[in-house]
């Protein structure tokens, strides 16, 4: 059910620029006014909910260690999973913000009755399809540069030379698209059918996924099936980030709904929780080092709070001490 | 106390399988003996809190007493606490329910139960949070996964966040590091607000502020325990040895968990303290005022695990020690390593720990100044100071569990695993996924260790005991140790329950059996009075 709602959310989606651009042929609303619109909101948003982050306050280093603490010079401390130094933590975030550390350590529990017996087996797909997806949605990406700049930075051009390595078809077939449909194939059939994540998938879950779906199905018709005038498109984003926006007349009904398609990912993108992406450099249990006991972390708010003084407690207590032999303060 | 179900019974009744309904309409949960702990008393909540107009309510009643405005309660508290912990409001706005950490809860491995999966606990509050705190959610309500804040949601909250031992094993797993831990002691803190908190936690909170440790036990009767055991040491060893208490100008503080001089096997750990402070000529103290390494504020909210903890430092000061040495207890490290300095800091009127026997100083704690006894006794050994004999263990085929906090929120692996290689000859690892960080929860932690929770207990107890099976049946393993003084309670239940023949010790029982005291007559027995191995007959 939640499935078939966020369908319905996108298919609405792809229908309006086929009416709008297409039917109607509001070609400057869709290739000029939405995308300004859309990019200011992404921009706008996108700063807001992290400098709402940075608001909140820090109160407790709280790392997850992961490995071996600094004691001894003679016990091997575990420089990155359990991080002492700003260096530590630094490598600690790269390693989970470019290669999903944490998801590497993923292993599936399995009950056998008899026995019992729990096992834990290795269980690295999640974490493949999440690094399929992502670093094809990078490298997609960022062979996307190529529309926005003149000359083109020799970068962009190796890139795209590299995706298309495997020489395949005309227009030459780009492995990173494979590739991320048959992530997103894998991260929303998991959803599907394994009844744990199905229990847990809200709307919004399968709306990212299926909007991916449509921009990438979008594209991918566009440059091998219904050919587009490349040098059109690249006339009308030349245009837009040169705040000098033209309207070509050839660019066809599939570019604006490609192009929609990516304003609307902008748009939600920092209302949701695509925002991980920046989120995860806030995560308190990764991006602190776990030196509280070498070095005091001050808590903004910290503020006095009442005890049971020592005094207090003696004089409750003082006649038993006494009688203990336990030494007191006074007499 | 309710007793559980056989095994076999409880293992049949797992079942991984998801109901095909919404999560958010299977409420209010079912309240039935045996999965929830009882409530606080009003006074309880009224003496420590202030909290006032608390009433009587039971979890069975339809009717929990809730103060007449208490959404408004609950929404000023959330947004209180988003403002003060980032780490609130960031694990409330990223998590895109990947489903990682489903099954790395032990709760979830041993109940099935889907609002045990760490994402859905966490869902019960983010619910809350994304229809009354995000746009989308005030707009998109039910589409965004936003819902209401009913009664029904606040049982659903007393239900699950008081069946999570906040052992952190779920953050490990997590890609954005979102901690269940975090989640759950602010939802206890926002439940606080409207007068919803446990007895089991609550007792013990006020008598650690009141009296000096959990169980109440008064300055004059932990006098007496410590006499009993020193009679008990010189029976064992011929050697009489007088523990100081509270004893001004000492040069450490030494501070216990009081499980360990309140019940076995605990107490023979607290013996292995004694023996091995005597053997060294440690000038220290303990102290009757700060008698409690274990803060169970910790389990109720950041302001009363503050106040507890407090007494650390200032008894500390007041007799004018160097540095603080910390028993084996797991919370408690959690509190020293993650909170104290934070919290009652800074100490400046202590010294950087150095070991006086050793001259090794402890630059780890160089700020917080407190040592945790296994990396103590670990530079003792490896300075070889100490005559140790590890074949009076040798009856024990010894495993060894991490417990959580020092795991995940310290990082002590290594410490306690020389100090046990050094003082036993059989030594055993269980499987690796259930060990280090990746250690699986007692099942009975964050203040959960209560009777009336029992079945839940053994069932969250599962993962670890399974594993403990699995080295038992393979190596014969019959003594689990460990660092926990809640550790050394609950697991005997645990293993008699899962896996009997297996018994539980500290790891310095374990030196205090091995340690060979200048002076001493020959032993018989090891702590516990069991023959030595070869004085059988």
């Amino acid at each position: 059910m939640n499935a078939l709602y966020a369908l319905i959310m996108v298919l609405a989606l792809v229908i309006i620029p086929l009416l709008g651009a297409g039917a109607a042929g509001w070609h400057v609303l869709f290739g000029v006014i939405v995308p300004y619109l859309a990019f200011i909101a992404f921009v706008l948003g996108f700063i807001y909910r992290v400098v709402l982050w940075g608001r909140s306050a820090v109160p407790f280093k709280i790392p997850t260690t992961a490995g071996q603490q600094q004691s001894f010079p003679w016990i091997r401390r575990s420089r990155i999973d359990n991080p002492s130094t700003r260096a530590g933590v630094v490598v600690r975030m790269i390693l989970e913000v470019l290669l999903f550390r944490s998801l590497f350590r993923n292993a599936r529990v399995r009950l056998f009755r008899e026995g019992p017996q729990l096992s834990y087996g290795s269980s690295k797909f999640l974490w493949l399809g999440a690094l399929a997806f992502h670093v094809s949605f990078f490298v997609i990406l960022a062979r996307h540069m190529r529309f926005f700049t003149e000359p083109v930075p020799v970068l962009f051009n190796w890139m795209e030379t590299l995706d298309g390595i495997m020489q395949v078809g005309v227009p030459t077939l780009f492995a990173t698209e494979i590739v991320i449909l048959l992530a997103l194939a894998y991260l929303l059939l998991r959803r599907l059918i394994d009844s744990k994540l199905r229990y847990i998938s809200l709307p919004t879950d399968y709306f990212a996924l299926f909007l991916l779906f449509a921009i990438v199905i979008s594209g991918v018709l566009m440059r091998y099936f219904l050919r587009v005038d490349i040098v059109d498109i690249k006339t009308l984003s030349m245009g837009l980030i040169q705040l000098q926006p033209e309207v070509p007349d050839s660019v066809g009904v599939m570019f604006y709904t490609h192009l929609f398609l990516v304003c609307s990912l902008l748009v939600y993108f920092p209302w949701s929780k695509l925002m991980h992406l920046a989120g995860v450099f806030f995560s308190p249990t990764r991006n602190l080092p776990n030196d509280n006991r070498m070095r005091r972390h001050v808590n903004p708010w910290n503020y006095p709070v009442k005890v049971h003084t020592y005094e207090e407690w003696e004089n409750e207590y003082r006649d038993k001490l006494k009688e203990a032999g336990i030494p007191v303060e006074k007499e | 106390m309710a007793n559980p179900p056989s095994t076999d019974t409880v293992v049949k009744s797992i079942d991984y399988t998801m109901p095909r309904t919404d999560w958010m309409e299977d409420i209010p949960p079912q309240f039935i003996p045996n999965n929830y702990s009882n409530p606080a008393k009003p006074d309880q909540l009224e003496y420590f809190f202030g909290y006032k107009g608390a009433k009587e309510w039971l979890p069975t009643h339809e009717d929990w007493q809730l103060p007449e405005n208490w959404q408004e309660i609950i929404y000023e508290g959330f947004r209180e606490r988003l403002e003060k912990y980032r780490s609130l409001k960031v694990f409330m706005d990223i998590c895109v329910r990947c489903g990682a950490c489903a099954d790395k809860c032990h709760y979830f491995i041993g109940s099935g139960d889907p609002k045990n999966m760490p994402v859905l606990r966490a869902e019960l509050l983010r619910s809350i949070y994304r229809k009354d705190f995000t746009t989308v959610g005030r707009i998109l309500g039910k589409l965004s996964g936003g819902r209401k804040l009913t009664k029904e949601v606040i049982k659903e909250w007393y239900m699950y966040f008081y069946q999570c031992t906040e052992c952190r094993r779920c953050s490990l797993f997590c890609p954005y590091g979102i901690d269940t831990a975090e989640i759950t002691m602010l939802a206890r803190e926002l439940l606080n607000l409207v007068g919803i908190q446990t007895d089991w936690i609550m007792a013990p909170v006020i008598n650690s502020f009141n009296v000096g440790n959990h169980i109440g036990i008064p300055p004059h009767t932990f006098k007496d325990i410590v006499d009993f055991m020193v009679d008990d040491i010189e029976e064992l060893t011929g050697k009489r040895i007088d523990p100081p208490i509270n004893k001004k100008g000492a040069e450490i503080l030494f501070i216990p968990p009081s499980g360990d001089y309140f019940a076995d096997p605990g107490t023979y750990t607290f013996m292995g303290y004694l023996m091995l402070f005597h053997e060294l000529g440690l000038d220290y103290t303990l102290s009757t005022y700060a008698a409690e390494g274990g803060n169970f504020g910790l389990f109720t909210s950041h302001e009363a695990m503050k106040r507890l903890n407090a007494k650390m430092y200032a008894e500390a000061q007041r007799l004018g020690v160097k540095w603080i040495l910390g028993g084996e207890c797991g919370h408690m490290w959690r509190v020293v390593n993650q909170y104290m300095d934070t919290l009652n800091g800074p100490a400046d009127f202590l010294e950087v720990p150095r070991s006086p026997i050793t001259g090794t100083v402890f630059q780890n704690a160089s700020s917080t100044k407190m040592v945790h006894i296994t990396e103590f006794t670990a530079d003792l050994i490896r300075n070889n100071v100490l005559n140790l004999d590890p074949s009076r263990n040798d009856n024990k085929r010894v495993t060894y569990h991490d417990s959580c906090n020092p795991a995940r929120a310290m990082g002590l692996f290594e410490e306690p695993r020389y100090v046990i290689n050094n003082v036993c000859n059989h030594f055993y690892e269980m499987p690796e996924q259930t060990i280090r960080e990746r250690t699986f929860c007692c099942g009975s932690g964050a203040g959960l260790n209560n009777d009336e929770f029992m079945e839940m207990r053994m069932r969250g107890g599962m993962p670890r005991a399974n594993a403990v099976k699995q080295v038992h049946d393979q190596y014969d393993v019959n003594m689990l140790a460990c660092i926990c003084a809640i550790d050394r309670v609950v697991f005997p239940p645990l293993m008699d329950y899962w896996v009997p023949g297996v018994d539980v010790t500290g790891v310095h029982e374990l030196v205090a059996n091995a340690l060979v005291m200048r002076g001493e007559k020959e032993r018989e027995t090891d702590l516990r009075g069991e023959p030595l191995p070869g004085k059988e007959g």
